[in-house]
């Protein structure tokens, strides 16, 4: 009979593994193009560290845990906001243009 | 079950969802066509895990034994998510294009510093109980704290070097490995002791934080502002994997799950960035390089540099029937992806044919060229990848190259050179050459570019904005 704890343990090592495993897979075979906004948007999905450091923050009791918790709160929110916004502004310039763009103001000047 | 159990199995399936998320949004970024779709699956995926968590905090309060959660611990929440969400959002709307990676680096920093606090949090609410630490949960603790502040300092060093708040070249501290050593071996001597112990020692933890933080410093100032893409990419890859570690410390599937995704999704795509570049990612780290002295093999001496004057280049180009242009580095650095456009309009309507020649490396980071460029209004179609644009240099009057260096240099086509094998544009296929760039200095490789002895090359020696805004008034005068 395995203990609840070792069993949490090799549950979480389960996930763990095969989510690596997802990890490879998913990344095959991207265009350099888009290497900087999918690095971007990797760095937004770890941004889930927010989750952790809300339910941290629930539970501390203590000036330093309060201001630990503070800290890891507001990083992790700059992280997901900042990271999906960028990586957004980024995609958004890959968006198929009409033939012909606008003139620029120096050439309807002269 | 009661109904905080029901609600508690609502959340878990939630955070499933979310990582569900996740993985369909990093898969949809795999294409330019599905990529900002993808974009917005992950970010539903992460508002509703996000949600969830909240949801599970405010029943713990309202159906949980008294004082589950405490005021202090909302108002912390909320506070902290309005400061990092203002300041996160400000920054990434304000931000101009061309300094993107230095930011996306400090979100790297910030979240990987998230993820270290956790572990410590953790830490001191264990040595408060007093109790021995499981080994598992020591490990995971050590681990998170070690990897998620290495991120921490590496990345913000990163981020500053791109900024040019730190000079971008590699700075060697005199004994730098010995440093780097001393610190692993602290590290490793720490964390043995707290494993065999058990019994929870915060001093012996502060002094793995400080080793780690010290450590990501002395890792990342040796490496080149030209190879930060790579140690960004890594970083972010490091930081998937403290976010996956502090899943463990609290039992958390959707941190794991999400973080080993981005780590294992961010080391390859940190190969495949040094893969374009022709570098290994551990010669990268090891750093020192740039040097290039005594690799430099039998590059062809003593050709001459021809220079040539703004007015000739202009008189080529207004008369050419295609130009293609090679964007690269000193582009991206002068920000004269705008004049650049100027003048390429100006040539469209001239009846000249225009097409942008896009390395995998072009810019500070791979694929940021086309983004500089779409920021300022170049036609998507225009652009070009390697493999479509190198057949078309044979039919080319004029290329014209800016600010690019060793993504051009036909010694890549030949062993024993520290470019061989690198793929490169063939500009030196086309009829005539035009290169400007500041002077003859050579590229992070360390080399000479034999595109630039090469007698069909002229040299416009010019700052990329200030050669291109010259030459856009000398095309406007014909």
């Amino acid at each position: 009979m395995i203990p609840d704890d070792i069993l949490l343990l090799l549950n979480n090592l389960t996930i763990f593994t095969l989510a690596i495993l997802v990890g490879f897979a998913v990344i095959s075979k991207v265009p350099a193009t888009l290497h900087t906004p999918l690095m971007s948007g990797a760095n937004s999905i770890h941004g889930i560290v927010l989750v952790g450091a809300m339910l941290i923050a629930a539970e501390v009791d203590d000036p330093v845990g309060y201001v630990l918790a503070f800290i890891a709160v507001a990083f992790a929110t700059m992280n997901v906001v900042g990271g999906y916004v960028v990586t957004d502004r980024m995609l958004q310039m890959f968006r198929k243009k009409p033939a012909a763009p606008k003139p620029a103001e120096a050439d309807a000047e002269a | 079950m009661d109904t905080l159990g029901y609600i508690e199995v609502l959340v878990r399936i939630a955070w499933l969802l979310g990582a569900v998320a996740f993985v369909i949004g990093l898969a949809r970024m795999n294409s330019p066509a599905t990529a900002r779709n993808g974009n917005l699956v992950s970010a539903g995926g992460m508002i509703l895990a996000i949600g969830a968590t909240a949801v599970l905090i405010l029943s713990r309060e309202l159906l949980g034994p008294e004082g589950a959660v405490s005021v202090a611990g909302w108002a912390i929440i909320l506070l902290g998510v309005a400061v990092g969400g203002g300041v996160g959002l400000w920054a990434a709307r304000s931000v101009k294009m061309t300094a993107m990676p230095q930011l996306v680096s400090l979100f790297n920093a910030v979240g990987g510093g998230a993820a270290a606090l956790i572990a410590i949090e953790d830490y001191l609410r264990l040595a408060g109980l007093g109790d021995p630490v499981r080994l598992d949960h020591n490990v995971f603790i050590v681990l998170d704290i070690i990897i998620g502040s290495i991120t921490f300092t590496g990345s913000l060093i990163a981020s500053g070097k791109l900024q040019g708040l730190i000079p971008g070249k590699p700075i060697l501290i005199p004994g730098g490995q010995l440093v780097t050593l001393g610190l692993a071996a602290v590290t490793v001597l720490a964390a043995v002791v707290l494993f065999a112990t058990g019994t929870p020692n915060v001093a012996l933890m502060l002094v793995i934080l400080a080793a780690a933080l010290i450590f990501g410093i002395t890792m990342t100032l040796p490496i080149g502002g030209a190879d930060m893409p790579v140690v960004i990419s890594l970083l972010n890859s490091f930081t998937g994997t403290a976010v996956a570690m502090a899943g463990f410390v609290i039992d958390n599937p959707v941190l794991i799950i999400a973080g080993a995704l981005v780590g294992a999704s961010g080391a390859i795509l940190t190969k495949l960035m040094a893969d374009a570049m022709n570098r290994s990612v551990i010669n990268i780290m090891v750093g020192g390089f740039g040097g290039g002295e005594g690799v430099v093999g039998e590059a062809a001496e003593g050709g001459t540099v021809r220079s040539i004057g703004v007015d000739d280049v202009a008189i080529q180009l207004a008369y050419a029937q295609s130009v293609i242009v090679v964007p690269g580095y000193g582009l991206a650095v002068a920000q004269a992806q705008h004049a650049v456009r100027e003048l390429a309009d100006l040539l469209e309507d001239r009846g000249v044919d225009v097409k942008y020649a896009i390395h995998p490396v072009a810019g500070r980071m791979p694929g940021h060229m086309n983004v500089l460029l779409a920021e300022a209004n170049v036609p998507y179609p225009q652009l070009k990848e390697m493999e479509d644009i190198n057949p078309e240099f044979a039919r080319a009057d004029v290329a014209l190259v800016i600010g690019a260096n060793d993504v051009t240099n036909p010694a890549a086509r030949r062993p024993g050179s520290p470019v061989s094998g690198m793929p490169i544009l063939d500009v030196d296929q086309a009829k005539s050459i035009v290169v400007i760039k500041r002077s003859m200095g050579r590229g992070y490789a360390g080399i000479d570019n034999e595109l630039y002895t090469n007698e069909k090359t002229g040299m416009l020696f010019a700052d990329a904005k200030e050669g291109l805004a010259a030459l856009t008034a000398a095309v406007k005068a014909l």
